[in-house]
């Protein structure tokens, strides 16, 4: 495997230390664990918002931060296309101009065709002038989405994508974001505490429990070799089939 | 009547110049308090918000300190062009911009700090300098409570009474701006004019403050 993502960094947050290594390939890697395990803050080390005592991130052959050689890159400098849990879309702008606002040159004509591009693969050209508050849950998503992608990114962190989602639609969803995957060929890292949605998910599986890192590796692998009695039990109540997952 | 239109002329241009340096200064200052971190912050927002309690009296004498033809700023000033802030209503402007600032800087600045910090976050993400997210997304997000402060900045530019006095002066025509010509009328016994420049102040400043109240109180979402 090709290392595209490699992570290995320490920071400590009042009485919460977080302690961290993995690295995952051009795929789709899951961080999956309780709540207060660590992944939020992970994602927000990750794309700079947050910087580590100590430690180094590399994405592919650019190196983000690094304690030893002082590197830190800022934010806007590491091409991540980062959805937020609530999404953070901007509440003054219609869907259209949250998304165009993401291009390096919103006013542009490759703006606007990418814009059109968007919209229209996202199935958004008929909410394009609504505002945040008047969309579902959904169709936030998909402009959040949509909105990260016209950043251009190289690489995609996204937290609990699904969380405000309906369970209805989110099996589809699921499917969309492997298609997205596969067809942008970037790295994809998503956040879930829902075991079902981490195995259906994930070609990379890194769980994490208070701050560390207690498993990681492709879920039937964690599945068949549970590290701890935690996991075990998790995988207890998981049933998989071929590529379905039932969990109970 | 021609005492109440020259009086009310010089207060709209007083008020309305002090404003608008307020609108430059004032939201520059606001967003740099709410932001950023540096050493001297919490004296600067002192300095910046003293006028509120201190008489305007020594406002306007440490203006001629500062601003008279013999004063630190004033006099290479002075020597240099002949004019001097002193008796003019630039000077007059200037007293109330100092008075009327801390109004905008404390007001604008809540606005701006209670944009939700997931939104400039984002940005970044995005890719985007400061300034664009400044400017595209904390000031028109923040928008109504700037509004606000402009507004009750205006309303108190156009009160200004004390530093104004000290500065510029008592000057019919030049420097009587609408508060220092009541004073004026009621000292020569015109109760009459006294009374007709009393009731369009209240009625301007009422409307003033009424309309900053309702902008501040609605919001998006």
């Amino acid at each position: 495997m090709d290392v595209a993502l490699d992570v290995r960094f320490r920071k400590t947050l009042g009485d919460f230390s977080l302690d961290v290594s993995w690295q995952a390939g051009c795929e789709i890697v899951v961080l999956f664990g309780p709540s207060g395990a660590g992944k939020s803050l992970t994602f927000q080390t990750l794309a700079g918002l947050v910087t580590p005592d100590e430690g180094r991130i590399r994405l592919g052959e650019a190196l983000l931060f690094d304690s030893e050689s002082g590197v830190n890159r800022p934010v806007r400098e590491r091409e991540v296309g980062y959805l937020f849990q609530h999404y953070a879309l901007y509440p003054h702008m219609s869907a259209r101009d949250n998304i165009r606002f993401a291009h390096p040159h919103p006013g542009s004509p490759e703006a606007a065709r990418e814009l059109d591009g968007l919209l229209q693969r996202f199935h958004l050209e008929e909410v394009a002038g609504q505002f945040p508050r008047a969309l579902s849950g959904g169709q936030r998503q998909r402009v959040a989405l949509a909105r990260a992608l016209m950043r251009r990114p190289r690489w995609l962190l996204l937290d609990e994508p699904l969380s405000a989602v309906d369970l209805a639609v989110r099996r589809r969803i699921r499917a969309e974001l492997k298609q997205l995957q596969r067809t942008l060929a970037i790295p994809m890292v998503l956040i879930t505490h829902d075991l079902g949605e981490a195995l259906a998910m994930a070609d990379h599986l890194v769980i994490y429990d208070g701050g560390r890192v207690v498993q990681a590796g492709t879920p039937s692998a964690i599945l068949q070799n549970p590290e701890n009695s935690v996991i075990a039990e998790w995988a207890g109540s998981a049933l998989v089939h071929g590529d379905r997952v039932f969990s109970f | 009547m021609e005492t109440l239109l020259s009086a009310a002329r010089l207060s709209l241009l007083v008020s309305l110049s002090a404003t608008a340096l307020i609108g430059v200064v004032g939201l520059g200052l606001a967003y740099l308090l709410a932001f950023r971190e540096f050493r001297g912050k919490h004296l600067l927002d002192a300095l910046v918000s003293v006028p509120l309690v201190l008489p305007p009296t020594v406002v306007g004498y440490y203006l001629v300190l500062l601003f008279g033809r013999e004063g630190w700023l004033g006099g290479p000033l002075y020597r240099l062009t002949h004019w001097s802030a002193v008796f003019t209503w630039q000077g007059a402007a200037l007293a109330a911009f100092v008075v009327a600032l801390p109004l905008m800087v404390r007001v604008s600045r809540a606005a701006i700090q209670s944009v939700d910090r997931d939104l400039i976050q984002i940005s970044a993400t995005l890719g985007k300098s400061e300034w664009d997210t400044a400017w595209h997304v904390v000031l028109p997000l923040a928008r109504q409570g700037i509004l606000a402060g402009l507004l009750l900045s205006f309303a108190r530019a156009l009160g200004e009474f004390g530093a104004t006095l000290m500065i510029a002066g008592n000057i019919p025509g030049k420097t009587s701006t609408l508060p220092l010509s009541i004073y004026t009328a009621f000292q020569n016994g015109d109760d009459t004019l006294a009374q007709t420049l009393a009731l369009l102040l209240t009625v301007i400043s009422g409307a003033v403050i009424y309309f900053a109240n309702r902008w501040t109180a609605s919001r998006w979402m």
